[in-house]
């Protein structure tokens, strides 16, 4: 007799009835995207104090720089010696004072500018403050030694290489990017989804033993049966929970940034200035035009159902070992000892996607960790975006699923003796007993 | 009559930890089978496989003539002595669930919990949580469950721990009418008052073997020791016991009587019969009390398990 579907149904049923589940489904986006809105507040409050800094240019050479923004007065301090300029510093409670000493030649002044300070100067500010300064210095210098600026600016040539692979397909630095991304958000998916829903598996499995209902459950139906409705159960709920935080996300992210559109206009906060620009500016537009494009220029077709299968199968390899941790222990804290090799493989797999596929992805080490099927869940997926040939997609498929269907029988056995199993913790050498039991 | 159940020379093996040696034993249809045996002697096990929770590593078990399939499934009722229900379920949802895995239709299922609900008076339980129920509330659930989709084969492990003596006994009568009704139980428990009370036939199980099995009455009356307890109303009791004593096994008796009589209890031996003893004792004196030793089957639980 075929159970599995009314046991899935009570698993997801369950699952997304109890209040715990439906409290985080509702109220995660909600504390994420307040706590994000906080930050930014916050932040906010930080740029909008200004900033007066004193400057004391004795070579007269660089004064005509530091015109005053928003954040930041330049106070232009003339005729005073540095003890009197400090003095001043500190009366006026400014920022701090920036003291360009007079020399002859332009290299000796760029050697001994300084910033005094009550405390350490903020790193941003410094290196602002040290850009403009060698822009100055650098057009002076060039003036000095009798190069033209404007032949300088006008000559100018920028080079963008475009990438044309072999098949004749393009791409561009904003597509590496574009992967880039993509790749990263499949692989946190992937592990985040593994792990929360890998754990809710094993704490149901915990559940059943614990309430002692497992021995009536397995006489009506197969330990395998039970395991597998319990993780597709599982599954859907978290299936469910992760499309409503979307939905959720995406709704609140419309309504805040409406609200807080209207507030931003009101306030004409700079960010909201150089939006405008950048909106004006046709480099820019180009550069926005260029990422929807480059989305579009992925190979969706092959990402969306490589995607579905590798998310699937990476899955449900992992849930079938959490299952099976479950199975073995009696209580959550036994089940330490097991969930560390679990684990490992699946940072393993994020590093490696992060560090070296984006580094090379048909590199020998991307290569063959998106063929290991305890990593190449994650690994593919970050791969697949860069061009992988099918072959490749098709080989470490099915060694996922031949792996799939080992762990499943593998965990099978440890489930079927250890959810009968009460009293004992189990080590490895007793695990490696009940399989052959 | 013929037997539901034969089990016929199961072994099973846990690693090197032999739990079940060549145990063979057959249930008549329709009757109360107790089996009996200390713990840690492999009832369970063989109970779980009789479930098809564990597979036996030799040997085969029938029900019907059929050997165990998955097809048995529904023909059995097991309560595990390890129970337990969902805490967070309801008790209907989550009987209509376990009922439903029993493979009965949902509305099928949904008609017989509600007659067994009425039966037993718990109607309305249907929309609390087990962990609203006290301990012998959720027995009562659970024993639902297990006769629900009407089994021919009712396997009950301890039914009675948890209960008070009120629903004890509910619970027993409910197995006598099952029993009536033609359905056959397995029973193992350590009450030996209700195997008395209960089962038709027995098997003692010891050290993974299965050392004694058959109807009670036979087996009784294999460890029938000949022994009648006597009370002899007597003017000598000294001498009377000293002239007993050279025909008969005896030894002191204790039971309660009115008046200060002999008490013994005397175990015939060269093959004399009952009458004889009888016609004996009444030339020594008044006999006012004359009752055979049927051995319990406490007794005869202890004696096998000591001696094997």
């Amino acid at each position: 007799m075929n159970h599995l579907p009314l046991i899935i149904k009570r698993e997801y049923l369950t699952k997304v009835r109890n209040k715990s589940f439906i409290v985080m489904t509702f109220l995660s986006p909600i504390i994420v995207i307040a706590l994000s809105a906080f930050i930014a507040y916050l932040s906010q409050i930080n740029k909008d104090k200004v900033r007066t800094i004193a400057v004391l240019d004795e070579s007269r050479l660089v004064m005509d720089v530091f015109n005053s923004t928003e954040h930041t007065t330049y106070n232009l301090l003339e005729q005073l010696s540095l003890d009197d300029a400090i003095n001043v510093v500190k009366e006026t409670s400014a920022y701090g004072l920036l003291y360009i000493e007079r020399h002859d030649s332009l290299q000796a002044i760029s050697n001994r500018i300084k910033f005094y300070s009550e405390e350490t100067p903020s790193l941003t500010l410094i290196s602002d403050l040290e850009s403009k300064l060698e822009q100055k210095l650098t057009n002076l210098n060039m003036s000095n030694n009798g190069v033209d600026l404007d032949i300088i600016n006008k000559t100018k040539i920028s080079v963008d290489i475009q990438q044309e692979s072999f098949a004749g397909e393009k791409t561009s630095k904003t597509d590496s990017l574009v992967k880039l991304i993509f790749g990263i958000a499949v692989g946190y998916l992937l592990f985040m989804f593994i792990i929360i829903y890998g754990n809710m598996i094993m704490r149901s499995v915990i559940e059943e033993k614990t309430s002692r209902i497992i021995e009536v459950i397995i006489s009506s139906v197969k330990p395998v049966q039970l395991m597998l409705g319990k993780i597709i159960g599982t599954s859907l709920a978290g299936i469910t929970q992760f499309v409503i935080w979307l939905i959720l996300g995406g709704v609140l992210i419309t309504v805040l940034s409406f609200v807080f559109g209207i507030n931003m206009s009101e306030m004409q906060s700079p960010q909201e200035e150089i939006m405008k620009q950048a909106m004006t500016n046709p480099e820019v537009n180009v550069g926005i035009q260029n990422f929807v494009l480059a989305l579009f220029n992925l190979p969706l077709t092959n990402l969306i159902v490589a995607f579905v299968l590798f998310f699937i199968g990476g899955y449900l390899l992992y849930s079938s070992l959490y299952a099976a941790i479950g199975a073995a222990v009696d209580n959550e804290t036994d089940t330490q000892q097991f969930m560390l090799p679990v684990i490992m493989p699946l940072m393993l797999a994020v590093y490696i996607g992060i560090f070296t596929v984006i580094e090379d992805p048909h590199g020998t080490v991307s290569t063959v960790f998106s063929f290991i099927p305890f990593t190449s869940s994650v690994v593919m997926l970050m791969r697949i975006p860069f061009g992988v040939p099918i072959w490749q997609q098709l080989v470490s498929f099915l060694i996922l699923i031949a792996t799939f269907r080992l762990t499943v029988w593998f965990a099978a056995k440890i489930y079927r003796v250890g959810i009968l199993m009460y009293g004992k913790k189990p080590s490895y050498k007793e695990l490696i007993k009940w399989i052959k039991y | 009559m013929s037997n539901l159940l034969e089990v016929n020379e199961v072994s099973k093996n846990f690693g090197k930890f032999k739990a079940l040696n060549n145990v063979s034993l057959s249930v008549p249809k329709g009757s109360i089978f107790g089996l009996l045996g200390p713990n840690g002697a492999g009832k369970t096990t063989l109970i779980r496989i009789i479930n098809q929770i564990t597979m036996p590593d030799s040997g085969t078990v029938k029900i019907d003539n059929e050997f165990l399939n998955e097809n048995h499934i529904k023909d059995i009722g097991y309560l595990p002595e390890e129970r337990g229900l969902y805490k967070s379920m309801k008790v209907g949802e989550q009987a209509l669930y376990l009922a439903q895995l029993k493979g009965l239709s949902k509305t099928e299922a949904k008609a017989r919990l509600e007659y067994w609900f009425d039966r037993l008076e718990i109607g309305d339980w249907w929309n609390k949580k087990i962990q609203e129920l006290s301990k012998g509330m959720a027995q009562k659930i659970q024993f639902v469950v297990t006769v629900l989709h009407k089994p021919k084969l009712l396997i009950f492990d301890e039914p009675f721990s948890g209960f008070d003596p009120i629903n004890a006994n509910l619970i027993k009568d409910e197995i006598l009418h099952l029993r009536d009704e033609g359905a056959t139980v397995i029973f193992s428990t350590h009450r030996m008052e209700s195997v008395e009370e209960l089962c038709d036939d027995i098997a003692l199980i010891n050290k993974s073997n299965k050392i004694l099995d058959g109807k009670l009455i036979d087996i009784k009356r294999q460890y029938k020791i000949n022994t009648f307890e006597v009370g002899l109303k007597t003017d000598n009791h000294e001498v009377v016991t000293h002239e007993l004593a050279e025909k008969f096994e005896i030894s002191t008796a204790n039971f309660k009587t009115l008046d200060n009589e002999l008490k013994l209890n005397i175990k015939l031996v060269n093959g004399d019969l009952p009458n004889d003893l009888i016609n004996y004792l009444t030339t020594k004196g008044e006999l006012s009390h004359f009752v055979e030793l049927i051995p319990s089957v406490n007794d005869i639980f202890i004696e096998t398990v000591k001696n094997n």
